[in-house]
């Protein structure tokens, strides 16, 4: 049962083959077994996951069931769960018990979907690896001495260990697709403003954007289905009518015109990676697609951008946990100072300091104009190139990371290099694109994800060219030998 | 030319005989004043939240999710208060921006539930106006309004009432505020106040605020600085943080004009630095020099979209504009016939000005009218304390009283003992309860020849000797004779029949 996708589950429930509390104590019994290898979870809700499954049944049989009705699903711990710890990886939010649901939350419970629990992730999102969380690193389920990616590595390795059927995940600069592509998932990040970011716990508010974690296209498209759509209490939620993801799944391909920007194949990339991405293109090729090389020109200035505005935004996003009101406060501060000082202090990990002091140092004064007024203009630039890339082709692909998942402590002390593993990812949160990773073959005996990048609110295409592409192989379908 | 050369060229040039009494030192030492005056905008809810903004509630009983600053909320502007803050920019000539920007000003704070405020830095929704003062010789001085922004208020930290601790009401998180920045164009205490009552008055007549300054809603920072006269590059200033009453602006202004000349004229330099008047002491201390003052770091808010607001939108506010007082006063110089300063002091509250109007329109005598208001109503509100909205008589009934004044029925007179009567709280609140108190009372007049004559006899006939006295030349004793007879008709009589006929009685 644990093999099976959304879509399979969702023809299951309605035909009677089981019912969602079955379901959910499947997962719920898996996730205890083999949770412990791969820690993927911070918390597990068995209570509100059964009770959520009993409900869904009951809805179903009077002939109520929503999008989702009965599905298990997974949170990333972002996400603002009412009642249930919410700690997005750090000891600062150890102790906070949400008051409130996220607005994905809520459109999730109203689907019928069922939360198994809170998925693991670096620490408020900053992260490549999954080592930044507080409550230690995810294994790769394909290779557990590997890191899953980040920051979405718990839904990443959970989805590919069968521990999940899907789920949700944020992604900032790549922390959707990196972490889909280094477990062999499909993951989406949408158009900025698709979905809404209230009760998200802000990271970088201009570049945050939750999206699905699944094994196929399919499922992602049924997924994106509820969570996508405005919010009034999101302002920066784009109200537009949002479409069936699942109609234009089958669409032909034929004439599709698909972009390979030289600058995602340039040094940096693994020789095998790139063959992997060469082959994808070949499978496309074949589908009726036309190929064209196209150039990024300010690719070069992605990353250098994307760490002055990120870690701006998140130094003041991250001042409301000051040990006042909820989450870590110090033991016996002696006064307001040292109550903020120590709080801060012993609540954040490493990663999340370095970010503040940079993102800090770049909003001071004096700096402002060279670094965050400077950051915004080169982000003009980038998102300039994919305009100008998106008149000649109709989808941008190429490798998802430059790598496949390394090991766990192999960079921890490089973050720089750390950095350049969201290289080619990081752009699309610039531009603001929609962008996934799909699998697309291994390397060095790891998964590979291909990147497919569209036009602003192109994700119908996005999943219509995945699902094609998921019709033809079967990457997708491959189970980590220890989780089968 | 330094402070000192200044000094010794101001005091010889003049002579000990010439030197004007009390000149003082302001004569060398030019007082240089900016305000930044924030005003509550009446919303009903918060600028980002859908919180109340009452006043007065419970501690943290109108601070929603986003209020607290909880992990993952995100705030929604509400379009009410760019409504307000345009109407203020229209009001003062400003430069509406068609495009203002929400920054962050960071910092930490515990009544401060984000650590950042939201303002607008960078592009606020109102740019350069101005408004003219009245000074107190009767001229007028133009202020520049170099900019007003939207913002949110703070929480408020509790330190009274919690041993070695400090409580924190989140209710006015959130609160919309209009922080107006003035130039420097002040040269006294009382100019900075005369502007602030300026603005004040504005944003009453907006309907934009209550201005309530003890629940501060009004409240001001004043930029004070020295530099000696004649010259241009601007001394150092002193910011005096959250002054909540036009007394306390004056008192704090002046006492520390009064420091930072001792220090000038100590041969010292003022450091620029946040103080706080303690009205208390009625002195002003230091809160943080320049070195620890805070870096905000402001950045534009990624949460917040620019506000946009387009030229027909501005057009609509602006033909939407209430009459503002400098527009209301020139109308009742000219269309009612007022003198300017009847005019100026009936319009600087709004409150009062609409009073007036309702009771001139219904007794077509705008001069009667204005001379109640600016002179028992003002007295007696003065008296009890009371601002003019909360005069306990109303404009109906102030109506119906004057009425009885214009048609005789009662004297000026009488017609205070019935004011008084009133304003204690009798009568049910309309125009009616001037008659039910005259009838009660009986103090209606007299204005029958006969028995106005019958009393005037009276008192012929009691007072040989001052009538002998008046025939043989005393004209100022027809005073007493007026009075006599007032005093037996108990005031009743009417005033102008007396005289006419004591004067025929007495000198036939």
């Amino acid at each position: 049962m644990y093999n099976k996708t959304i879509a399979e589950l969702s023809a299951g429930l309605k035909a009677g083959e089981f019912s969602s509390v079955e379901l959910t104590q499947t997962y719920l019994d898996r996730i205890k077994t083999l949770n412990e290898q791969l820690n993927c979870f911070i918390t597990v809700t068995p209570e509100i996951a059964l009770e959520q499954a009993k409900e869904a049944d009951a809805q179903r049989a009077s002939g109520h069931a929503g999008l989702l009705n009965g599905i298990p699903l997974s949170q990333k711990d972002i996400f603002c769960t009412k009642g249930v710890k919410t700690s997005c990886g750090s000891k600062m939010l150890e102790p906070f018990i949400s008051p409130y649901d996220a607005t994905t939350i809520t459109k999730f419970n109203d689907s019928g979907a069922v939360m198994l629990g809170k998925t693991n992730m670096d620490e408020f999102a900053m992260g490549s690896s999954n080592e930044t969380s507080w409550y230690g690193p995810v294994k790769n389920p394909w290779n557990l001495d590997a890191v899953p990616g980040g920051s979405s590595g718990g839904s990443a390795a959970a989805v590919a260990a069968r521990l999940t059927p899907a789920a949700t995940g944020t992604d900032t600069g790549g922390s959707i697709r990196q972490p889909a592509s280094f477990c062999g998932i499909t993951g989406l990040k949408p158009t900025y403003g698709r979905v809404s970011r209230y009760g998200m716990i802000a990271f970088a508010s201009s570049l945050d954007q939750a999206g699905p974690m699944t094994r196929t296209a399919e499922d992602a498209a049924l997924m994106l289905n509820v969570m996508a759509g405005f919010d009034q209490r999101d302002s920066t939620s784009i109200d537009r009518a949002v479409p069936d993801y699942s109609t234009d799944l089958n669409d032909s391909l034929d004439g599709l015109k698909i972009g390979l920007p030289k600058e995602f194949f340039a040094e940096g990339l693994d020789d095998e990676v790139a063959k992997v991405i060469e082959s994808a293109v070949k499978e496309y090729e074949k589908m009726g697609a036309v190929i064209k090389e196209i150039s990024l020109p300010t690719s070069h200035l992605a990353v250098p951008t994307y760490y002055i505005i990120a870690p701006s935004e998140c130094s003041s996003n991250l001042s409301r946990m000051d040990g006042v009101r909820y989450g870590y406060r110090c033991d016996d501060p002696k006064d307001l100072n040292d109550l903020y000082i120590r709080s801060r202090g012993e609540g954040f990990g490493t990663e999340v300091k370095r970010r503040i002091l940079v993102g800090t140092y770049a909003l001071s004064e004096g700096f402002y104009d060279a670094y965050y007024v400077k950051a915004q203009k080169t982000r003009r630039l980038i998102s300039n190139d994919f305009n100008r890339a998106f008149e000649q082709v109709d989808v941008i692909m190429g490798p998802a990371a430059p790598s496949t998942a390394f090991n766990i402590g192999e960079l921890t002390d490089d973050p720089i290099t750390m950095y350049l593993s969201d290289i080619y990812t990081i752009a699309v949160n610039l531009a603001g694109l929609p962008g996934m990773s799909i699998p697309a073959g291994f390397a060095n005996n790891m998964p590979v994800g291909l990147q497919l990048i569209g036009k602003h609110f192109a994700e119908s295409k996005l999943l219509n060219a995945a699902h094609q592409f998921q019709k033809q192989t079967d990457w997708h379908l491959k189970t980590p030998d220890l989780f089968k | 030319m330094s402070a000192e050369q200044l000094r010794s060229l101001l005091q010889n040039s003049f002579t000990e005989k010439e030197k004007p009494e009390g000149l003082t030192i302001i004569m060398q030492w030019e007082v240089v004043i900016g305000l930044e005056i924030h005003v509550q905008l009446s919303t009903k809810s918060k600028i980002f939240s859908g919180a109340s903004t009452a006043y007065g509630a419970e501690p943290n009983t109108q601070a929603c999710t986003v209020d607290l600053g909880l992990p993952g909320v995100l705030p929604v502007f509400n379009g009410e208060a760019l409504y307000k803050s345009v109407m203020f920019g229209l009001a003062v000539g400003a430069q509406i921006n068609e495009r203002s920007v929400f920054d962050r000003k960071n910092y930490f704070y515990p009544d401060s539930p984000k650590a950042y405020q939201i303002s607008q830095l960078y592009y606020p929704i109102v740019g350069e106006g101005h408004i003219d003062i009245d000074l107190e010789d009767g001229s007028q001085k133009r202020i520049g309004v170099t900019r007003a922004h939207m913002e949110e208020d703070a929480g408020k930290s509790l330190h009274e009432n919690f041993q070695n601790q400090t409580g924190i009401d989140l209710n006015r998180a959130g609160t919309p505020l209009l922080e107006i920045v003035s130039e420097p164009d002040m040269r006294s205490a009382k100019e900075a106040v005369a502007y602030m009552r300026k603005i004040h008055s504005i944003v009453r007549y907006l309907g934009i605020s209550d201005g309530n300054m003890q629940e501060g809603s009004f409240r001001c920072d004043a930029n004070v600085s020295l530099r000696p006269k004649g010259q241009e590059e601007l001394g150092l200033r002193a910011e005096l943080k959250n002054i909540n009453s036009f007394r306390f602006v004056e008192k704090a202004i002046n006492v520390e004009i009064e420091r930072q000349m001792d220090i000038l004229e100590g041969g010292g330099t003022v450091i620029q630095e946040t103080r706080l008047y303690d009205s208390e002491k009625n002195e002003t201390r230091s809160m943080r020099s320049k070195e620890e003052a805070n870096d905000y770091r402001y950045f534009p808010d990624p949460d917040l979209l620019p506000i946009v607001i387009s030229v027909e939108e501005i057009e609509a506010i602006k033909q939407a504009l209430p009459e503002l007082p400098d527009a209301r006063c020139s109308r009742y110089i000219e269309q009612l016939g007022l003198s300017e300063k009847d005019a100026k002091a009936l319009t600087v509250d709004r409150d009062m000005a609409e009073y007036f109007e309702q009771v001139q329109q219904s007794i077509s005598d705008a001069k009667m009218a204005a001379n109640w208001l600016l002179g028992d109503v003002s007295a007696m509100n003065n008296k009890n304390g009371l601002e003019f909205k909360d005069c306990p008589v109303n404009a109906q009934q102030l109506t119906g009283l004057l009425k009885r004044i214009k048609d005789n029925t009662i004297s000026g007179k009488i017609a205070k003992e019935i004011f008084e009567a009133i304003y204690s709280g009798e009568g049910t609140g309309d125009e009616a309860d001037a008659d039910t108190i005259i009838e009660k009372k009986g103090l209606k007049q007299i204005t029958d020849t006969v028995a106005i004559e019958a009393i005037i006899d009276e008192v012929i006939n009691n007072n040989p000797g001052q009538v002998a006295e008046f025939l043989s030349g005393k004209d100022k004793l027809v005073g007493f004779f007026v009075g006599q007879v007032m005093k037996a008709s108990k005031g009743k009589a009417n005033p102008g029949q007396v005289n006419q006929l004591l004067m025929k009685k007495l000198k036939p």
